[in-house]
């Protein structure tokens, strides 16, 4: 294990309310470094809520959420996040992330060749210059995954991030997310597209109402689920994959 | 009245310098106000946006509020504040162009804060969780914001400027429309009518509506202009 590593990440019977709704119900959970772990779960389920929870982007109503090292304000993240539509900065695309870096606390000088490395590795070298706002939403969700590989995270979190993109570009998504999982960086990924999740997953979390209901190996989750809810998820989501 | 009209014309086709100079004064004075409002303005609006503290809503609405304010309020405070038995009365600065200046500076500083404070509000809520994310603090998020929405901003600096520009309240109080000193655009209209010299009034008046229509034609290719390049 890394020095320092912030895995394995522990809930402990994590629940969130907002507006009177519970949207999270008693989750515990440990999240360790290795297997890309899939989200799943019908839209409303939580997986998105549950992210922000684990990621720090909320805070819990009840329960713990634990880091094995605890990160500092003002420290550099050791973990990223990639949500469902990206957020860019008026600049361009290499100044997004160098942007980022910033807020790491990378040196500028160095920053520039990070930066150029980190838009190489989603292969979006070429736009470099381009203002991020006006590349293509593929472009953009490369953009990115280029702006969170630049800072080296040893988690990822990536809500949906193909959910609004054509198949070619989601394709190319998946080919990164799979170049992070084989650089060392642990995936956690939420998404209700069970192809996606077959594709790139180890071990599968699978949500119903807030509630954890299941959890499984890949193979194991969609050739015999366990409960009843995961079954009927993916029989009826199937036909849509 | 059509004389007049002619006789405003030529004035403006002469370059009379006497209208020149109070053309060149206006500007001075309300360019001067609108820098300082913006230098003011950008980073309390930025503050208030990002910022979570009590009272923040009462803040908003009282800001809001001095939107509205009526200039010749402004100029009443500005004046008791630099009169000879004032607080600020040893400066010696009323009835010159500084009092000017620092009563439209108050008059649209609120302008430009309560604006750039929504644009940059409605921004934080597209950022928020990316920022966050990256590990911004609010100061930081405060600074990125300012850059990200500086099209915005833009607008809220016209607005000011055209409000400082068209006001004539505030600097007749504190300016004392004194001629060759502190005589402005507005003030001389005011004058010149009520003396029923209507071709300076009128000149000057096709001059202020024309500043004002070449700032916002200006400041609304600039925006288009960085929309289209920017997205």
């Amino acid at each position: 294990m890394k020095n320092g590593a912030i895995l394995p990440l522990r809930l402990d019977e994590v629940s969130f309310a907002a507006g009177g709704r519970t949207i999270i119900e008693g989750i515990s959970l440990e999240i360790a470094a290795g297997p890309s772990t899939i989200i799943l779960g019908a839209n409303g389920a939580g997986k998105s809520v549950l992210m922000r929870l684990m990621h720090g982007l909320l805070a819990p109503t009840s329960g713990r959420v634990e880091w094995h090292a605890r990160e500092y304000p003002g420290a550099p993240r050791k973990q990223a996040m990639v949500f469902q539509r990206p957020v860019l900065l008026r600049r361009s695309a290499q100044a997004n992330v160098a942007y980022a870096l910033k807020l790491a606390g990378v040196s500028e000088p160095q920053r520039g060749a990070q930066a150029r490395e980190a838009l190489e590795s989603v292969g979006l070298a070429h736009l470099a210059r381009r203002p991020a706002r006006v590349l293509s939403g593929g472009e953009q969700q490369r953009l990115a995954l280029a702006r969170a590989w630049a800072l080296h995270p040893e988690v990822l979190f990536l809500d949906e991030p193909t959910a609004s993109l054509d198949p070619s570009a989601t394709r190319e998504i998946e080919s990164v997310i799979r170049a992070f999982d084989a650089a060392g960086t642990k995936i956690v990924m939420a998404t209700h597209n069970l192809g996606q999740a077959r594709r790139l997953g180890d071990e599968i979390l699978f949500l119903d109402r807030g509630r954890l209901v299941e959890r499984a190996p890949v193979e194991q989750f969609f050739a015999k689920p366990q409960s009843a809810q995961a079954a009927a998820f993916i029989k009826g989501e199937l036909p849509w994959t | 009245m059509v004389e007049a009209l002619a006789t405003a014309l030529s004035l403006l086709a002469d370059l009379d310098p006497k209208l020149v100079e109070i053309v060149l004064l206006s500007l001075r004075v309300s360019l001067s106000a609108v820098g300082i409002a913006a230098l003011l303005g950008f980073p309390l609006g930025a503050a208030i946006a990002v910022g979570r503290f009590p009272g923040r809503k009462t803040l908003i609405v009282f800001l809001n509020a001095l939107m509205g304010l009526p200039p010749v309020v402004v100029g009443l405070l500005v004046y008791l504040l630099l009169s000879r038995a004032g607080p600020l009365g040893s400066a010696g600065i009323l009835f010159t162009p500084s009092a000017m200046v620092i009563a439209q500076t108050l008059l649209i500083l609120p302008i430009i804060a309560a604006l750039s404070r929504q644009a940059i509000e409605d921004a934080w809520h597209e950022y928020e969780e990316q920022l966050r994310s990256l590990g911004a603090g609010r100061a930081d998020a405060a600074l990125t914001l300012l850059w990200d929405t500086r099209f915005s901003l833009l607008t809220t600096v016209l607005a000011g400027f055209g409000r400082a520009a068209a006001e004539v309240g505030a600097v007749m109080i504190v300016g004392g429309n004194i001629d060759g000193v502190t005589r402005v655009m507005t003030t001389t209209i005011a004058l010149e009518t009520s003396k029923g010299d209507l071709p300076l009034a009128l000149g000057l008046g096709i001059i202020l509506i024309a500043i004002v229509i070449a700032v916002n034609a200006a400041a609304y290719m600039t925006k288009e202009l960085a929309q289209r390049r920017y997205g």
